[in-house]
């Protein structure tokens, strides 16, 4: 393996980890407030849609265009999660039934593939797509200029949500109270701290991110839009926030692990190499099935810190 | 250090102490679903720089009590007021904004977060977002110095001991400037060093001008700690007495009450025909300990025996053992040390089945979770049991008409009221229920049979019923093991009665003789 092969291995992990870091960080911030969201390939989906649809739809430059159409496919999965939170936080319905229900839904064969279809836009080519920027002129760099100045503004955007968030958790009051919440609800509203309000900010938060992950497919991977084009990352996106122990530095490395995965086949056969492609691409599912049973022990769950109240709701006067 | 002298910061001026009560509820009165009314029109009121304690068995009220000073129920009637003015109290947030904090019997610590962090939890002295654990740190140590509390803020909770969270949560509201803090049960975790340390702890509080209520149902502690001691019954608030002018035995007579109430009368008054005395017990009991769920020792040297035809009444206040008694007889937990024997021979801990088949019935406290399964009919719950040797079988195959007929003779037999033995059990009132249960149990011909609270939350008709079927079994020659926090029922029923305390027998009573006074002062570790 010569040097050009491990950067071209890098730089497509990256791409095709940056969904997957935004939407498991949205699930992250999710399931730390004690919500289980198992909508996210719906989210995902709603949000490739959507940005894909404006950004076809606006005139004006370029990248006035691309924010605008993030912005609707972030706004397009927190109002899908904000429909989760509904059901899971105030009426309380089983939160697996609750996400299960929204992903089939909106998935490969519902809401998304029909207004693709209402929009005619399958098939359209894109108009705009984010290209690299060239950080500070150091693109050029051998290796880490590639991997490290030479990515397009959602790879720099991840990058500084992961930093945001885990500040956010370890060195904020909020995050600390979103830690409280998600673990033990109970002492967290006896401390005074609005367990409702903590869960749907994070639900809807979660969801938008799981949105902007999906446009990252439309806007940036490639221009076009193909039903269930997501291809099953947003459950990647929840078995990689179990992988990260719940934690933001952590879920940056998986994602690019997975993404690496995800993107071996292709990148070791446009170097030459001949393996199957179904072999790589089955990979990350392997990895996740694999991830999911280590981690459902409850010796692990003690260990890595599984939110306790995962997937539980509160209600005040019970119990 | 020479900290510890200072007045803590929300001491006023000592001039108006004692005139205004810190906190107080006048006329309180909470009901919830299902009729049960757990505060009937209580009163107190605590002063600054008081210990005020609230005594009282389980079920008195006083837990719901303070889940309304601390803002987490509203109260039906009545008000509670803070420094003499009638306080809006709707959330525990509120309730702190007033300076009521409560330190819980279920401790409110995270479990996975530090102890800096379960300090700031909801309210730092930091405005802004950010959170510095450097800065609360050093200021945990110095509150910790102040009240003598050993402490390390770094520690995560689940890390340390029961009395270690405890002390937390108390540092947790002094670092709130807590003026009232309620103590909910706070020695039942704490070994006897721990508690001096808690009640110096608590006297350098009140010393600095705050209000401690103190929970309880042990009359030592109450007596060495509180001022004033108010007193809860069955919901109500009876008197408020100065601790300096009380003793244990007036206490005990106040938590109890006086004696049956009327038109209810002692079995064992009027000779229930239990074997003679020397008759050797089906059901004996030889030092027995065993451990709770926490791994810590529950049963210490538990030693009883049960005769033919004899009901023995376990009384105590709950959780000092007696679950965990129940559960080792059934065979649902192993115990540590002793014998258990039924007919004279031992029975093997922690195996069900083998209690079942050595003639151990069982109604257990839990009885929808243990009990029966709520989801399946009448017929398949009376089969539980005895699918393994009578149920109506062909080969591998139940044959449910004749399980059928079967438990219309025993829902006939038991007066169970439902539409037919396809009713599912979880349909059934409480009452119904608790026949299932006993239906199934003594269709087996029990030796011995284990009954935890068997009359709890049934309606009258239904207590009767149950009460009735508990002496005729006996007549019938079974020993019967009765557990129950209803001293009435106990006292009624039992021809002895053995008291629990923290795991203990600390006494066997004849029932004819036993005065409410005597069994109290039992119960509350006084005897």
């Amino acid at each position: 393996m010569n040097t050009d092969l491990i950067v071209a291995i890098v730089v497509s992990a990256i791409a095709y980890g940056t969904p997957l870091v935004l939407a498991g960080l949205g699930e992250l911030l999710t399931e730390r407030s004690g919500v289980l969201n198992l909508g996210v390939e719906g989210m995902m989906l709603m949000g490739a849609v959507t940005g894909f649809f404006v950004s076809q739809q606006l005139g004006g430059p370029g990248w006035a265009v691309l924010i605008v159409a993030m912005i609707v496919a972030a706004g397009a999965g927190g109002l899908m999660a904000l429909i989760h939170a509904f059901l899971s936080i105030t009426v309380r319905v089983n939160q697996i039934v609750s996400g299960l229900a929204l992903t089939i839904f909106a998935g490969a064969v519902g809401l998304s593939s029909y207004v693709g279809q209402v929009w005619g836009i399958g098939g359209q080519h894109g108009l705009h797509q984010l290209n690299r920027v060239d950080l500070l002129g150091l693109g050029e760099l051998p290796v880490v200029g590639p991997i490290l100045f030479d990515q397009d503004p959602f790879v720099y955007l991840s990058w500084g949500l992961v930093v945001l968030v885990a500040w956010y958790l370890y060195r904020t009051r909020f995050g600390l109270y979103l830690r409280a919440v998600g673990e033990s609800p109970r002492s967290a509203d006896a401390m005074g701290i609005n367990v409702t309000r903590y869960r749907y900010v994070h639900t809807v938060v979660g969801g938008a991110l799981a949105g902007l992950g999906g446009a990252y497919f439309t806007l940036a991977i490639a221009p076009i839009w193909t039903d269930g084009l997501t291809a099953g990352a947003g459950w990647i996106a929840i078995a990689l926030v179990i992988f990260a122990f719940w934690r933001p530095d952590v879920l940056l490395i998986g994602a690019y692990l997975f993404g690496a995965l995800s993107s071996l086949g292709f990148t070791l056969q446009a170097h030459g190499v001949q393996m199957p492609s179904e072999f790589f691409s089955s990979l990350p599912y392997l990895m996740t099935v694999v991830v999911l049973a280590g981690a459902s022990t409850t010796l692990a769950r003690r260990r890595i810190g599984t939110p306790a109240s995962l997937g539980v709701p509160y209600a005040r006067e019970e119990g | 250090m020479s900290g510890h002298v200072e007045a803590g910061p929300t001491s006023t001026g000592t001039a108006t102490a004692g005139l205004v009560p810190a906190v107080a509820a006048a006329g309180v009165t909470k009901r919830f679903a299902g009729g049960v009314v757990a505060n009937d029109r209580v009163s107190f009121d605590a002063r600054r720089g008081e210990v005020h304690a609230l005594l009282g068995e389980n079920g008195a009220g006083k837990t719901t009590l303070c889940n309304i000073l601390t803002g987490l129920y509203r109260p039906d009637e009545g008000e509670v007021q803070v420094n003499g003015s009638p306080a809006r109290l709707h959330s525990p947030h509120e309730a702190q904004r007033a300076g009521i904090f409560m330190v819980h019997q279920h401790l409110s610590l995270v479990d996975s977060l530090t102890v800096a962090e379960n300090v700031v939890l909801g309210w730092s002295r930091h405005r802004g977002l950010r959170y510095s654990p450097r800065q609360v740190e050093a200021e945990i140590a110095e509150i910790a110095a102040r009240y003598r509390m050993q402490v390390d803020p770094r520690a995560r909770i689940w890390q340390l001991s029961l009395g270690e969270r405890q002390r937390i949560d108390i540092l947790k509201a002094l670092y709130r400037d807590a003026t009232i803090l309620i103590l909910d049960e706070p020695t039942t975790v704490l070994t006897p060093s721990e508690t001096e340390q808690l009640f110096s702890s608590v006297r350098e509080m009140v010393a600095a001008g705050r209000s401690v209520v103190f929970i309880s149902h042990k009359l030592p502690e109450v007596l060495a700690i509180a001022n004033r001691i108010t007193i809860l019954r069955k919901g109500r608030s009876v008197t408020t007495v100065d601790a300096a002018g009380v003793d244990a035995r007036e206490l005990a007579r106040l938590m109890v009450g006086h004696d049956m109430p009327a038109g209810r009368v002692r079995r064992a008054a009027n000779g229930s025909g239990a074997a003679p005395a020397d008759q050797r017990g089906v059901l004996e009991l030889e030092s027995v300990c065993a451990d709770g769920d926490f791994g810590v020792q529950v049963l210490r040297d538990v030693s009883l025996s049960v005769r033919p035809g004899e009901i023995v009444g376990i009384a105590g206040v709950a959780g000092n053992g007696q679950r965990e008694l129940a559960e080792v007889i059934a065979g649902l937990r192993s115990h540590t040390r002793g014998t258990v024997r039924v007919d004279g021979s031992e029975l093997r801990g922690g195996d069900p089945r083998a209690a079942i088949n050595r003639g151990i019935a069982y109604v257990p406290e839990d009885r929808m979770g243990t009990g029966v399964s709520p989801s399946l009919s009448v017929t398949e719950n009376l089969l539980l049991k005895s699918y393994r040797r009578d149920a109506p079988h062909a080969g591998p195959l139940l044959m449910m008409d004749r399980a059928d007929t079967q438990s219309l003779a025993l829902m006939e037999q038991f007066d169970i009221r439902t539409r037919g033995p396809h009713a599912l059990v979880r349909q059934l009132s409480g009452g119904n229920v608790q026949k299932v249960v006993l239906a199934r149990e003594l269709s087996s011909q029990p030796r011995v049979l284990v009954a935890a609270s068997p009359a709890r939350g049934l309606d009258v008709g239904a207590t009767e019923y149950v009460h009735g079927v508990l002496v005729d079994t006996a007549r019938r020659g079974v020993g019967i093991l009765l557990i129950s926090e209803d001293l009435d029922e106990i006292v009624e029923l039992s021809d002895r009665i053995a008291v629990l305390y923290e795991g203990r027998i600390v006494g066997i009573v004849d029932a004819a003789q036993a005065s409410y006074e005597q069994l109290g002062m039992m119960m509350a570790g006084a005897a």
